[in-house]
């Protein structure tokens, strides 16, 4: 007999399977396990140990649980190369829309491919290519160059067509006798300037779920579970959305950031128009996607410490470990910053970085531990949300100074949630997502200036995205029951 | 018949807004595809919304007395850009004070604009020369 009131939400992560079961009646987190996940030998192994934890940890029995629906960033997770034409027009709208359906973005390409940037593709091994390029009427040459050199090559994955759809047919055609699967979408830039990222986000997803959960080995979970049915990063985009806008009868918290600092990426979600504040602001550039979602690779606490410190300088993570151990981290004992010269010089910083490089599972143990977890956290958040945001330029014109605003306006935004290991079980969340506070040394960045911080305190904003597609407003009602204001 | 499109803006760091509007709503209603970018546009933004649109003209409008300094090297950037046949059309008050339009003229079309309007020209002027130079018959 199952509880058609219980439902079990599964996120099959790179290293974890994580389990939320919610009583959707009282709209309550009754219980969290994970396990490693274990995609390698066979997906069910790692589900399975969760489910086990979950039933002697809370006795919850997971085989009752009504509704079990999953996502998944196993196996590398959607990895997506995106072409287009002008790499600032249809190539930044194509990479707008994977990253909004949730994909890992290996590589941005315009203009037509050349032959070797065809084969960095076929070793690239992504799992679907989204192809765009020329607004609808405008340019069919180039993507339907690009169209015949992936007919020719050697990449069998799906081919997400979201281009000029004057020149989609000929596109599908060279494509389908080449014997490539394509699916023809809307275009992401249907006239110049604007944004349709809608479209190419419903077919990624649908192409996720009939092709790529199976190519992952998460087919077999499909027995136990309704559906893997988006990759984790458009559930926690999702989530952010739900938020952000509430649902009848239930409002939202409005306008929203999340910044989810992870061992290998930031991840930044900003649900905001992002119109100007200020009188007049021209807004240039393309427009942005109301729910916006940004990665940095390059940005993170383990797999990427090393290329933090190397984006970020040397001089700058010292002085977020020393603003740490201002705060009272680090105990007696805690690193100063660069200018205090306390055990904190640029060789110190650079085997703390490979030392994290090394061992990715490292937890923080000692006081000095969390001091240099809670240092790091804040400049990734501080630089990716840097790159998230929008920026003025002041432009002198005969008639005084004219400001064009490139990206989001933010500064008036509310609310910054916070999530990932170094908020969530850090010592101090707050300082790690002050990082996302307007600066007035770079007054150009337009960061939030007073918004309150909240705190995903159980881990489950991808679970509440899940949860979205099948009880919206008992999603909202959990998330607001355990966002914690810091 | 399709239509031609035509890019069309301020350049440089000049904000009068209210011919640019005049202008699309005229080259609109005379059956051209008009891609706006409004005022303070640069000249990769015209070639990039050239490219994506493919469009036939760029038509260009400066009224603040530096459309000499701001429109040099368009011509030469949209060959790089592989635009080889665009038209480039400029109008506006393109230098200061009161000079010899005739070689106010010159000086633009040695610079590879295809055709030069004077200050208080109407738009229907444009428009003629635009069916003329893009071969399509004359009220079309």
């Amino acid at each position: 007999m199952t509880e058609k009131e219980q439902a079990l939400l599964i996120d099959f992560g790179s290293t974890y399977t994580k389990l939320t079961a919610v009583d959707l009646g009282r709209a309550e987190v009754i219980g969290t396990a994970k396990a490693p996940t274990t995609v390698q030998e066979d997906i069910m192994i790692g589900l399975e140990n969760a489910m086990r934890r979950l039933k002697e940890d809370y006795g919850v029995d997971p085989g009752r649980c009504g509704r079990r629906i999953a996502c998944s960033s196993a196996a590398g997770g959607l990895k997506m190369v995106a072409v287009g034409l002008v790499p600032d027009l249809t190539a930044e709208a194509a990479k707008r829309a994977a990253l909004g359906a949730g994909a890992r973005v290996l590589s941005v390409l315009s203009y037509e491919l050349t032959r070797e940037e065809i084969e960095r593709m076929e070793a690239l091994k992504p799992d679907i290519v989204l192809l765009a390029g020329g607004t609808d009427g405008g340019n069919r040459d180039v993507i339907l160059a690009n169209a015949g050199r992936l007919a020719q090559s050697s990449l069998n994955v799906p081919m997400v067509v979201a281009g000029n759809k004057n020149a989609a047919d000929a596109v599908k055609d060279v494509l389908i006798e080449a014997g490539k699967d394509v699916r023809i979408t809307g275009n992401v830039m249907p006239e110049l300037g604007k944004l349709n990222v809608e479209p190419a986000r419903v077919t990624i997803r649908s192409v996720f779920m009939e092709r790529i959960v199976a190519a992952k080995g998460l087919k077999r979970a499909e027995n136990f579970v309704e559906g893997v049915v988006m990759p984790t990063p458009a559930a926690v985009l999702a989530a952010a959305e739900l938020i952000a806008k509430g649902v009848p009868g239930e409002p939202g918290l409005g306008e929203l950031m999340i910044i989810d600092i992870g061992g290998a990426t930031t991840d930044v979600h900003s649900v905001a128009t992002g119109d100007p504040t200020k009188p007049g602001v021209t807004p240039k550039g393309l427009p942005e996607p109301y729910a916006k979602r940004t990665v940095e690779g390059d940005l993170g606490m383990r797999y990427s410490a090393l290329s933090l410190v190397e984006a970020a300088g040397v001089e700058r993570v010292a002085k977020g470990i020393g603003q740490a151990g201002q705060a009272g981290l680090g105990g007696r004992k805690g690193l100063e910053d660069l200018e205090g010269r306390e055990g904190l010089d640029e060789e110190r910083i650079r085997s703390i970085a490979q030392d994290l490089n090394r061992h990715t599972d490292k937890v923080p143990v000692t006081e000095e531990e969390y001091q240099i977890d809670t240092g790091l956290g804040y400049v990734a958040t501080e630089m990716a949300v840097e790159r998230h945001v929008g920026y003025l330029e002041t432009v002198y014109t005969p008639f005084g100074a004219s400001y064009l605003q490139y990206g989001k306006d933010l500064t008036k935004l509310e609310c910054v949630i916070g999530t990932g290991g170094v908020v969530i079980y850090g010592r101090n969340p707050r300082l790690v997502l002050q990082g996302a506070l307007f600066d007035q040394a770079k007054p150009d960045l337009l960061k939030p200036i007073t918004p309150k911080f909240f705190l995903d305190a159980k881990y489950i904003l991808s679970a509440v995205g899940l949860l979205a597609e099948i009880a919206p407003a008992t999603a909202l009602r959990v998330m607001k029951r355990y966002l914690a204001e810091i | 018949m399709e239509q031609k499109t035509i890019v069309l803006g301020v350049i440089g760091a000049d904000v009068h807004a209210v011919g640019n509007k005049i202008l699309e709503q005229a080259f609109r209603e005379a059956g051209f595809k008009v891609v706006n970018l409004g005022v303070l546009v640069s000249q990769e933004e015209f070639i990039s919304a050239a490219i994506e649109t493919a469009a036939e003209v760029i038509a260009v409008s400066s009224l603040y007395g530096h459309g000499e300094i701001d429109c040099r090297g368009l011509r030469d950037k949209c060959r790089e850009s592989g635009l080889n046949n665009i038209l480039l059309y400029v109008g506006g008050y393109l230098v200061v004070g009161k000079q010899d339009w005739k070689e106010t003229e010159k000086k633009f079309k040695d610079m590879g604009f295809d055709r030069v309007y004077p200050p208080g020209t109407l738009p229907q002027e444009a428009i003629t020369d635009l069916r003329r130079d893009l071969g399509l018959e004359a009220g079309a």
